[in-house]
């Protein structure tokens, strides 16, 4: 059975969010990757399969190593949808701090 | 940034639960009244250029708040809420589900908890909204983003600069 992957499943996980802020900066290999966590090197070989299953990294190879990068096209999704939400409560609570601010001067 | 008050927020899609923080610079009871009273609710909640209409809202446990969004076109989008628990000045628990205009729920709904609190005349507000589906997130969103709005947001933004800078 295949498992339909996406990229809020790939972001839904700390490990996973944390690998994602690693590889942001800069490819990194497994191991490389790997001595940032205290999870074994299978959980994290793991949680790389999830990220790639779910496109939002690539792997490369550079001789005999793997290295993983962000594919930043994807990220943009996951900020597009999130962004959109949080702004129309930005805006929201904008105009609430304009509504407090007229009734505090009225009662003045 | 227009000011220091916090302001975050968060969306754990595998819990299917928005989590909301926000300061405002306003005490406590003022601030729960706009949280809980009709004629500040419409003044603030729906985004411009749409505006709130509350039809009824019986703030107690077990009322209801049957309201709607309206469109810059005057399109309305109505939604139920309904309070489940209702501790003064301190919390509040609502069902809230979109509806028609003759008020039957479009279920499942989504549940909504709102915390309040005090300090130094700041009040955080702390909200946290669980979605049964997440299909009925992503609607909220879309609801709100007609391609007008969206281009409005920019200039919004510029206003409300400009009024705070005023201040």
């Amino acid at each position: 059975m295949e498992i339909r992957r996406d990229i809020f499943q790939a972001i839904a996980d700390p490990t996973r969010r944390a690998i994602i802020g690693l590889i942001a900066l800069q490819a990194m290999t497994p191991n490389a990757i790997a001595e940032h966590f205290q999870n074994s090197r299978q959980a994290i070989s793991k949680h790389l399969r999830i990220l790639t299953e779910c496109e939002l990294v690539k792997q490369e190879y550079r001789g005999r190593e793997i290295y993983y990068s962000l594919e930043i096209e994807k990220m943009k999704e996951i900020d597009k949808w999130l962004e959109q939400y949080r702004k129309i409560w930005e805006i929201r609570f904008n105009q609430l701090d304009n509504v407090l601010s007229t009734i505090k001067k009225n009662e003045k | 940034m227009k000011n220091d008050l916090l302001f975050d927020f968060t969306v754990d899609k595998t819990i299917k639960t928005v989590f909301i923080n926000r300061e405002f610079a306003a005490e406590l009871p003022l601030v729960w009244d706009a949280f809980t009273k009709p004629e500040i609710l419409d003044q603030w909640v729906a985004p411009k250029p749409w505006t709130a209409r509350t039809k009824y809202m019986n703030f107690e446990v077990g009322g209801r708040r049957f309201y709607a969004m309206v469109s810059p076109e005057g399109q309305e989008h109505w939604s139920i809420q309904e309070y489940t628990s209702i501790t003064p000045k301190t919390n509040f628990k609502m069902l809230n589900a979109f509806a028609d205009k003759d008020e039957n729920p479009e279920l499942p709904g989504s549940d909504w908890d709102y915390n309040f609190s005090e300090q130094n005349g700041i009040t955080k507000v702390s909200i946290t909204i669980y979605n049964e589906s997440l299909t009925r997130l992503e609607k909220m969103i879309e609801m709100g983003f007609k391609e007008g709005f969206t281009m409005s947001v920019d200039n919004l933004e510029k206003l409300l600069e400009t009024l705070s800078q005023k201040q």
